[in-house]
């Protein structure tokens, strides 16, 4: 092969990811002049963020004025058990809602208030009233808004392209991506300044998910082999509600909105759990009697909030709990009733799309019947390590913003603070990128044999003349993943699920790609399952390390969050000898005024007693 | 589980032909399932898009018995026991491979479209607009952009006519900005001169076909036509007003009538 005849595209930045993130963070660069460059996998605006449901939280305080940065900034640190990096959580806090509003200047149509505010929903965690929402289809207006803001701001989107690796110059910094095209199967080098990842997370490693085909881990799988770090990659999300039934749309997404406008759980004898669930934490701000719940419900001040309303982690346990004692649903999970809280013009109203979804998929009437539901793989909470400012990794010139990014959810995420997460960090990746960009002094190059080198394994698997089917691999992956590092983990499993992935390591250098190299999806799968391997080498393998539960991470050998673990993060590294090598890092110290807030008693902060020196900005 | 027999197209620009395949299809499951499970064991070459199994993304649209569907929302148990499933790419677009169209034309179009242009805020700083101004302008923006109305309207299918109409989605797109309080820019003239509105002759293929059940032709499509033919007073078109009896609109906007 010789690099010169190469198609050869140039940019000042490449952004991996078209999702909000990445779409966020394209505009900004491109505003601050620098010529910059979108790839995705898929064409543009079907990217996962497409999927997303429930809203976007911001503290716009429309809804309830007494919301502020403040208090979204504590919940999001409580529902992240206390390990999201303070900064990020600061920094998301303040600047959602300006994030939000520029939405709306660029043409996004937020469901209103009747003053004509962008409106806000309940959602689990949430203290006020926060998400901005547009009926059940928050990420498809998020994505859209975007889409048709970006395609006029001189951006270049090159869609159905894939990146396969990261090159690097000789010193280390980023100069370039090998990809190729996913209809024509050409090959095509980026020689870039920066790179900025925003390529979501992995949940296809589980064959229970939310997640679409995309979500294989690229950017995390890819970020690592260039050096960069993973963080917090053992808090992956089960969202309480998917769907269990019919079986072939098993972990689809039932939104969290359903709760949040008045949606219970019950159990087989009819009975609302989650009552039973209620942690001490959260025992002071939860309603303990269904009356109080309703009277919440229904707006009354002084009431306090449902139990159904509780982080994510708290609601996936406690439903498989109801299951595992034979308390469940006919079809394997527990029932999510809407049809007695809600008349059915207001169901179809606020929650069409899962109207929809039920009764086309399950031939379900949620307007009549409760749905079924139970925990489905949703979100990775961790990621690529970044700085809190600037998004970039350990690699000088690689930016992480996103799904993909670690820091900011902690041990736990919050509903709707991650559609916030891409609009803030995407923006922040996008400023962080242009400041590198103006700090260096010549373009970084990269020599031949690296870019040779990507390409030539990318082809393999097409050249060999027989090997694994890459479809089948994945199942095998799926099966292990299930078995030993699902929503409740244990030790040893997990050191049995570590030795088993490490097996399937040489059958993953063997797969084989049957067909040409245009638009076939074998060959697609073959390049993916080497991310998947290596993430979930990474899950596994800081699970095992992390000895207590906390979040959405729990061990029935290690019971209860322990206060030595609060005060580390786990981070995964590529070692010098190629092998995946871990270490526990020491939480860097709050800002005064940010612990103070995070640790707050609640009628403290709102009374000003705590929190009225933070700086604004 | 029960057997049943797939004819699926396979080729490319080139041409191709359907070849047949038998699958075992499991309870619950819809055409997208099945073609998964050819793929993973049968022709693991196949090439088809898909992104989110449940209506949002708009990736997986085909023709499915003749039909534009969606794959991942149509269910096995629609069609006969015995029935033959026929998929093939949307017939409106070039195909790249299999079942997947080129469908960038209709990036394109969308490219043309003048950007929303927000008006100022009040003067707290607010933008404020009422949810029952709104609603129409949100059933527009459902839209999932899986092309499917594209793929039916006979100006672009039959008559390829890409030259000369954007197609009834981006007509909703414009009539979604039209609509929109926020938004200042006059759409009137684009929709006309250059989107082609006229073009439609209002068969009602794309509303049947939407997913999303958007009302493309007479909440979206009807009210632009009337809007270009109050301001450039068409008389085609005012006849057909006159038949149809449908009643002049006011316009949304005081700016309107000082431009142009
Ligand atoms: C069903 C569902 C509902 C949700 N609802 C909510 C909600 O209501 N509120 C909320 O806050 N969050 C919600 N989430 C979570 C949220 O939607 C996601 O976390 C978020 O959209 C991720 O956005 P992103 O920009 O990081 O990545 P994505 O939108 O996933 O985009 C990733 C992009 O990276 C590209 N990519 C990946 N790998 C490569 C590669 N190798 N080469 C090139 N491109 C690549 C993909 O093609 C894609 O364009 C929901 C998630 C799901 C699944
Ligand atoms: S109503 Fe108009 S846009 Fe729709 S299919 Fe018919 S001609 Fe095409
Ligand atoms: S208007 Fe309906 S049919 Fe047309 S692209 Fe949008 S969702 Fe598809
Ligand atoms: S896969 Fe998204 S609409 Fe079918």
């Amino acid at each position: 092969m010789d690099v010169s005849e190469l198609l050869t595209i140039e940019h000042d930045v490449l952004v991996i990811g078209a999702g909000g993130a990445g779409l966020r963070a394209a505009i900004e660069c491109s505003s601050q002049g620098l010529s910059t460059g979108v790839i995705s996998k898929s064409l543009l605006g079907k990217a996962h963020t497409v999927m997303a449901e429930g809203g976007m939280a911001a503290a716009l305080g429309n809804a309830d004025s007494r919301d502020n940065w403040k208090i979204h900034f504590r919940d999001t640190m409580r529902g992240g058990k206390f390990l999201n990096a303070w900064r990020m959580a600061e920094l998301h806090a303040k600047q959602a809602p300006a994030r939000v509003r520029e939405l709306q200047e660029w043409g996004a149509v937020f469901d209103r208030t009747k003053d004509g505010l962008i409106n806000q929903r309940n959602f689990g965690g949430h203290r006020y009233p926060r998400l901005a929402h547009v009926g059940d289809r928050t990420g498809l207006e998020l994505i859209r808004s975007l889409q048709d803001h970006g395609i006029h701001q001189g951006i270049d989107f090159h869609m159905e392209c894939t990146a396969l690796e990261l090159l690097k110059d000789e010193e280390g910094r980023i100069a370039g991506v090998a990809g190729y095209w996913r209809d024509t199967g050409r090959f095509v080098l980026f020689r870039v300044k920066t790179v900025i990842m925003a390529t979501g997370g992995g949940g296809r490693c589980w064959p229970v998910t939310s997640n679409s085909w995309e979500y294989t881990g690229d950017g995390l799988a890819m970020a690592y082999d260039a050096g960069a770090e993973l963080m917090d990659i053992e808090f992956t999300q089960f969202h309480p509600t998917g769907m269990v039934w019919p079986p072939s749309v098993r972990g689809t997404l039932v939104t969290e909105g359903v709760r949040g406008e008045g949606g219970v759980l019950l159990n087989n004898k009819g009975e609302r759990f989650m009552f039973n669930y209620v942690p001490e934490r959260f025992a002071s701000e939860t309603a303990d009697t269904v009356e109080e719940a309703d009277r919440w419900l229904a707006g009354e001040e002084g009431t306090r909030r449902p139990p159904e309303l509780l982080t994510r982690d708290v609601v996936a346990r406690a439903i498989r709990a109801e299951v595992e004692a034979g308390r469940g649903s006919p079809k394997g999970g527990v029932f999510l009733d809407i049809a007695s809280r809600r008349d059915a013009e207001a169901i179809k109203r606020k929650l069409p799309s899962m109207y929809h979804q039920f009764r086309e998929l399950a031939e379900v009437d949620i307007t009549k019947e409760p749905m079924q539901v139970g925990p489905t793989l949703h979100y990775f909470m961790g990621g690529i390590r970044v700085d809190h400012d600037t998004q970039m990794t350990a690699v000088q010139g690689l930016f992480a913003c996103g799904e993909c990014a670690a820091g900011l959810h902690g041990a736990n995420r919050l509903g709707g603070n991650s559609l916030s997460d891409l609009i803030v960090f995407g923006q922040l990746a996008g400023k962080g990128a242009g400041e590198y960009i103006k700090a260096l002094e010549k373009a970084p190059h990269v020599e031949d044999d690296p870019i040779k080198e990507a390409f030539r394994r990318a082809t393999a698997p097409l050249n060999r003349e027989t090997g694994e089917n890459p479809y089948l691999i994945q199942e095998e992956l799926h099966e292990i993943m299930a078995q030993h590092v699902g929503i409740i983990r244990e030790g040893e499993e997990m050191r049995e699920g570590i030795k088993k992935l490490e097996e399937m390591a040489s059958k993953i250098e063997n797969v084989k790609a049957i067909g040409a190299s245009q638009y076939n999806p074998a060959w697609h799968q073959a390049l993916s399952v080497r991310s998947m391997l290596l993430v979930s080498q990474a899950v596994a393998m800081a699970g095992e390390m992390r000895e207590e539960s906390r979040g959405a991470h729990t061990r029935v050998d290690f019971e209860g969050e322990r206060e030595e673990w609060g005060k580390v993060n786990i981070v995964v590294r590529k070692a010098a000898d190629g092998t995946m090598e871990l270490e526990k890092i020491e939480r860097p110290e709050p800002a005064k005024y940010l612990s103070e807030i995070g640790y707050a008693d609640i009628d403290d902060l709102e009374s000003g007693k705590v929190g009225a020196d933070a700086p604004e900005e | 589980m029960a057997e049943r027999t797939f004819r699926i197209w396979r080729g490319d620009s080139e041409g191709g032909d359907f070849v047949e395949y038998k699958s075992e299809v499991g309870e619950g499951q819809v055409v997208l399932d099945v073609l998964h499970t050819i793929q993973a064991h049968q022709a693991n070459d196949l090439a088809l898009r898909w992104n989110c199994k449940a209506g949002k993304c708009g990736s997986c649209s085909m023709e499915i018995n003749g039909k534009p569907k969606l794959a991942c929302m149509t269910r096995m148990n629609m069609y006969e026991p015995g029935e033959t499933i026929t998929c093939q790419p949307l017939k409106a677009f070039p195909v790249v491979r299999d079942l997947v169209p080129d469908v960038s034309w209709n990036y394109k179009q969308n490219k043309r479209i003048a950007p929303f242009k927000c008006k100022p805020a009040d003067a707290d700083g607010k933008h404020r607009m009422y949810q029952e101004d709104i609603d129409r302008v949100q059933e527009f923006r459902k839209c999932i952009e899986c092309f499917m109305c594209q793929d039916v309207c006979h100006v672009l299918r039959d008559r390829d006519r890409k030259d000369a109409f954007a197609g009834p989605r981006y007509m909703i797109r414009v009539a979604g900005l039209e609509m929109n309080p926020l938004d200042d820019e006059d759409r009137i003239p684009e929709l006309k001169h250059e989107l082609g509105v006229a073009m439609c002759n209002i068969t009602r293929c794309c509303t049947e076909v939407c997913p999303e059940h958007i009302n493309i032709t007479d909440n979206g499509i009807i009210p632009m036509k009337e809007r270009v033919v109050d301001r450039f007073y068409d008389p085609l078109l005012i006849a057909f007003r006159a038949l149809t009896g449908r009643r002049k609109r006011t316009k949304l906007r005081t700016v309107e009538s000082t431009k142009e």
